[in-house]
Order: structure tokens, then sequence, then C-alpha cells
């Protein structure tokens, strides 16, 4: 390789985080601007301004509400999803050294999925719904961490996985049961839309807990992220080079948890963004986990607001947002696949 | 009409008559399909979905086997004791098939009754369980238009006088028709069916669940199209309805505390109704007969100047008639709660 595309290779490291920020404000004013009720880039600007500075804003009621009650709340919810997962996928990816891994290798979505389809099945309230959900994520995990810990030999990262991927398939059968269970006019409905992931239904009250979790654990992951690399390394050595592997799995794996199951409980299940979002942060910045973690974040909310605001807009009835994920998802993970290998070997 | 000797003898002379005629060719269900296999009298039936259940125990409650989902407390008060309290038995198609094919074959139906689409697929699906049961299985058509024949289907397959109940349905539905043609096209009001519990699930306007709401004339925001769909709240602020319908009494409760449904002209001028649901669904589901009283309902909330009738009196008829249980005062409260 010469001397020049190395240089441009080491600027766009540089720059990688920056790059992704710059993704994310546009993306952002994009998602502003666009949607089903017209509203101008300047009414934002007016109403965002308004609420900054305590004046009431020179526009409509009905601009204000979209503003401030629907639009808004829906592009923070994307933002903070699609950070935490891409966060929680890096996350793991390092933890088990392999590139196929997600956020839900865990458990975590199938747990969520449980908990709110037995919600919707006890015709719940949307806020217990989503409490069940999260709850559903967090007991999840917690299972298959004791399993894991419980059968652990000679791999404890195989043994948690093989467990994820068991108590993962035993709570898949469980979402099916109580589907089967379910009012075939009413309620089946419901779930398969819950299910197939959605920011439609985002309230200004969902913010506060999906945030809390979000931002506890994206902070937790960032302060890790030099840790993170050594425990890329095998076991073995990470430990020769003086760092518990235990304790920091535990955290590791706590917040990537904590994140995921609060998006899943806000947003139903959105996949690909926290398998293939860390590929492409990979493929900007490289692998050092320091720049790697800040900018999978911001790549992941550029991206995750980016296909809602597709889910939104290109149809006259909203798109699910785990369709859309899948679709863009599985072309863009073909071509990291192909491209980028070298980055992983 | 009053039942004098002379109409009963013309009657019943023409019944006799029509079924000799039936004797003649095997019968057939409205898909077209024959079912030779079907020996009367017809004691026990078979429903293969809520759909069928429903319109059997309207016009013949004794043949019933059981319910695709058993009755629950709430509905019991609203039907007769022994059929309120039958087992359950399962669906047979449709959505997941919770019946099996050998627990069918042990309740010794005469009959499998399916009311709904007569579409290839459920054509296909009759085919295949009466071959392999070797019970009659009929399709009937459960479009709500199609009531009246489809009344009169029934009772030809289980030799019942279905014309009460056909004519009562003709007659609710040229009623509904007539009033509603005189209301202008441009003032049919823009309604939003809200299902699911965040009330963002709506149907689109060529949907089986809002046939209620378009044979009202009531335009679907939502636009044409088929099948149920999710929508942003976005979507519904710039549809600005004028009526919604809801399904979830949780989510009516909501939806009236909060700023982003209050900025619907619907929940400005207070036409927030949620659909009663007692012993079964208004508008929506199960999609059978049970909607004929929610047409009501429906032109009453949606036109009040056309339709000044006393919409309890009306419900107590209709149940007195479908559900052969008359509710008295408290019982019908609880039916209505929320729903003017």
């Amino acid at each position: 390789m010469s001397g020049i595309a190395l240089a441009g290779i080491r600027a766009v490291r540089l720059g990688g985080p920056w790059l992704a920020l710059l993704a994310l404000v546009l993306a952002a004013a994009l998602a502003f601007g666009v949607g089903r009720y017209p509203v101008s880039l300047l009414d934002v600007a007016r109403v965002l301004l308004g609420r900054l500075t305590g004046h009431a804003p020179d526009v409509a009621p009905a601009v204000e509400a979209v503003v401030l009650q629907i639009r808004g709340p829906r592009i923070a919810a994307a933002i903070l999803i699609g950070a935490a997962l891409s966060v929680a996928g890096t996350a793991f990816q390092g933890l088990f050294r392999n590139p196929l891994v997600s956020p839900d290798i865990l458990g975590a979505s199938s747990g969520a999925a449980l908990g709110a389809v037995v919600g919707i099945w006890l015709s719940l309230g949307v806020l217990a719904i989503e409490g069940l959900a999260f709850a559903g994520g967090l007991i999840a995990v917690a299972c298959v961490y004791a399993l894991g810990t419980a059968l652990s030999g000679r791999d404890p990262v195989l043994v948690l996985v093989l467990a994820g991927v068991v108590i993962g398939s035993l709570l898949g059968a469980g979402v099916g049961l109580i589907k089967y269970l379910a009012d075939p006019y009413n309620q089946l409905p419901a779930m398969t839309f819950w299910l197939l992931g959605s920011l439609s239904g985002t309230h200004p009250a969902d913010l506060l807990p999906l945030a809390g979790p979000v931002i506890l654990g994206t902070a937790l992951l960032l302060l890790l992220r030099w840790r993170l690399d050594v425990l890329s390394l095998p076991d073995e050595e990470a430990r020769a080079l003086g760092l518990a592997t235990g304790p920091l799995r535990v955290a590791v794996v706590a917040a990537a948890t904590l994140v995921t199951a609060a998006s899943v409980a806000t947003a139903g299940i959105v996949g690909w963004v926290g398998l293939v979002v860390p590929h492409l942060a990979r493929f900007l910045v490289g692998p050092g986990f320091g720049r790697l973690i800040p900018t999978a974040a911001l790549l992941g909310a550029g991206t995750l607001l980016t296909i809602d605001t597709l889910a939104r807009t290109v149809a006259p009835v909203e798109v699910p947002l785990g369709i859309l994920t899948a679709f863009v998802g599985t072309p863009v993970f073909l071509w990291l696949l192909a491209r980028a290998e070298r980055d992983w070997s | 009409m009053p039942l004098d000797r002379r109409s009963l003898l013309i009657g019943s002379a023409a019944f006799a008559l029509a079924n000799a005629a039936r004797a003649a060719e095997p019968p057939r269900d409205d898909a077209g399909r024959t079912l030779d296999t079907l020996r009367h009298p017809v004691t026990r039936v078979f429903p293969a979905g809520p759909p069928a259940a429903i319109l059997l125990y309207t016009l013949a409650p004794d043949l019933l086997l059981g319910w695709p989902r058993a009755i629950r407390p709430a509905e019991k008060p609203y039907l007769l004791p022994p059929a309120a309290d039958l087992p359950e038995v399962g669906r047979l198609t449709g959505r997941g098939n919770t019946a099996n094919l050998e627990a069918v074959l042990a309740l010794k139906p005469d009959l499998i009754l399916d009311v709904g689409s007569t579409a290839e697929t459920y054509r296909s699906l009759a085919d295949r369980v009466q071959g392999q049961t070797g019970i009659p299985y009929a399709l009937l058509d459960g479009r709500l238009a199609s009531a009246p024949a489809t009344y009169r289907s029934l009772g030809g397959l289980i030799g019942r006088d279905a014309e009460p109940l056909a004519s009562l349905t003709e007659g609710i539905l040229a009623t509904m028709r007539e009033r509603v043609a005189t209301v202008p096209e441009a003032q049919r009001p823009r309604v939003y069916l809200a299902r699911g519990p965040r009330g963002l699930e709506t149907a689109r306007a060529g949907s089986i669940n809002v046939e209620a709401l378009t044979l009202m004339g009531a335009v679907d925001v939502a636009g044409p199209g088929s099948g149920l769909a999710q929508v942003s709240p976005e979507d519904v602020v710039a549809w600005a309805p004028e009526v919604i319908v809801a399904l979830d009494p949780a989510f009516t409760a909501a939806a009236r505390q909060d700023p982003l449904w209050q900025a619907t002209p619907a929940l400005r001028s207070g036409r927030l109704h949620v659909s009663p649901t007692l012993p079964f669904g208004w508008v929506d589901f199960p999609p059978s007969v049970n909607r004929l009283i929610g047409l009501w309902w429906l032109g009453k909330i949606l036109y009040p100047a056309l339709f000044p009738e006393d919409i309890k009196g009306v419900a107590r008829d209709l149940y007195g008639r479908l559900y052969h249980v008359t509710p008295d005062e408290s019982a019908l409260d609880r039916v209505l709660a929320g729903a003017l």
C-alpha cells in the first residue's frame, strides 16, 4: 500500500468520529424537516428556540405539538436506541471475539419480547407493557449468565453464548405460546406489530425510562473502552496484563444488557443495527475501542434515525422498523463481509 | 307481521317445499362446494371459528357444540345459560389451528361450520378437512352485507327457519343504507379506528375490520387498502379525524388525558368513543353478526340527528332477538360504559 493511501486511512481514522457526528446532525435535521404533518425547518427552529428561551413560539399549536410531542421524542428515542444497540453490539463483539455477535446474543431481546407479549395478553397499559419487557430482558440475561457460570468449563465465553442460544430459543417458544393463546382478532395483531419493532408510538413519557438505562450503560461502556481492547486478547494474555477478566466481563454484560433491554422495551425488536453498525464503525476508525465505541454510538444514532425517518415517510402507513433494518442491514453486512474482512483477521 | 294460522300454514308449506326441492340436489355452501355427506337432522355443529360460533348461536343455540374460546364470566350474563357454559373447542382455520382434528371427530359433529372469507385458501382448507374427517364442512360468506343470505344458507343446511333473522338483518341493513344515503358525500364523518394498547394500529378502508364503519358511510382516514397497519401519532394529527372509534378502554382513558391526542378534532369535540364488547365486539371483532348491533351505535355517534332512537332500547331488543337474552338496565349500562 502506498504512503498516500496509508496517510488517507489515518486521516479517516482520526476524523472518523467527527464524520459520524456530522452524519448524525444531518440526519437529525432531515428527520425534523420531513413528516406526514407539514412543518418547515424554520418552524422547527422557532419551536425549539422557544422551548430553550422560554418564549412562546409564533406557530400554530398543532405545529408545536408535532415538534415537541411527536417528532421530537421520536427522534430522541431513535438516537438513544441506535447508539445503545450499536455500542452494545460493539462491546459484545469484542467480548466474544466474534464479528457475528449482536446485542441480543444473550437473550435480552427474546426476554423483552416475552415480557411484552405477556403484557399485551394481560391487556395491561403501555407503560406496564414496556416495564415487563425491560424486566424480561434483564431476567433473561441474568438466567443466561447464571447458567453460563454454573456450567462453565474450559471456555466460559463459548458456554455463555450457547446458554444464550438455548435460553433465547426457549423464550421464543414462550412468545409463540402466548401468541397462540391470544385473541386472534385483537391481541395477536398488537403482538405482531410490537415484535416487528417501531418507534411510531414514542411518547414523551417514554424518554426518561429509556434515557436513564441507556445513558448509564453507554457511559459505563465508554469508561471501559480501553479495557475492552485487552479483553479481545485470549483470557490468559489478558490476565497476564493484570486485568481481572471475570469482573470486567460481568460489567460489560450488565451494561450492554441494560441498554439493549431498555431499547427493546421502548421500540420492540430492532435487529441488524447492533450487528452492522459496529462493522461500519470499525471500517471507519479501526479496531481500537477508544475511538470505536464513540464512533459506533454516533454512527448507530445517525443510522437508526435515518432508517426511522424512512419508516415514517416512504409509505402511506408506517413501515415496521425491524423490517427496514433487515432490508438495509443485509446488503450492507454482505458488502462489509466482502470488503473489510482483513480488519478482523 | 302478526302470526295467524294462515300465514303460519303458508310459511310451513313453503318451508317444506323448499326442503323437498333441496333434497333433490346435494346442498352447497357459499363457496359453491357440495356437501353430499350432510345428513338430516343436523343436531351437532362444530364452529370453525368465532364468527361461525356467533352466527350459529343466534340462529340455533342448541346445535352449538362449544366455543372457539370459552365464554368469560363478564360475557355470560348476555347469553343463554346452557350455551354460555359450553366448553372451549378451539379454532379450526384462520390464524392458528388450536382445534385437534381427532378431538373434532370425538365430538361427533354432523357439520363443521366456517364463516368468513370464501377465497381459495379457505375453500381448499375446507376441502382438506372434509376429506380427512368425512364430516361435511360448510364455508359461508362472512361479509356483513351478506348476512341475510348467509342466514338463509345456514338455515337450509341445518334445517331451521332462518327467515326471521334473515329479514331482521335485511331490515337493519336497508335502514342504515337509506339513512346514510341522505348524507352528502362531503358531510360523511372522517373516522379513525384506534386499535391496540397505544391506539396506533388501524385498519384501512378495504379491510374487514372497518366493514361496519364503511357500511355506515364513514370515511376511513387511513385511506384505501386492506388489512391492519401501524401509524404514528403524527399521521393521526395530520389526518385530523372528526371521530375516533377505539377498541381498548385503557387506551381511551389515556388518550383523554394526553395532549398528543388532544391535537385531533375528535378529542377537542369529545368524539372519542370506545366500542362496546359484551358479549361480543360491536364494531370490529369477531367479524360476525354481532356487528349488526354496532351499526345502530355507529349511526348514533356518527350522525346523531339521523339516529334519534334510544340506543339502549335498540340494544335491548336486538340482544333479545340475536342472543336470546334481554339484558336489564345495569347490564346494558355495563355494555355501554364509555361508548357514548
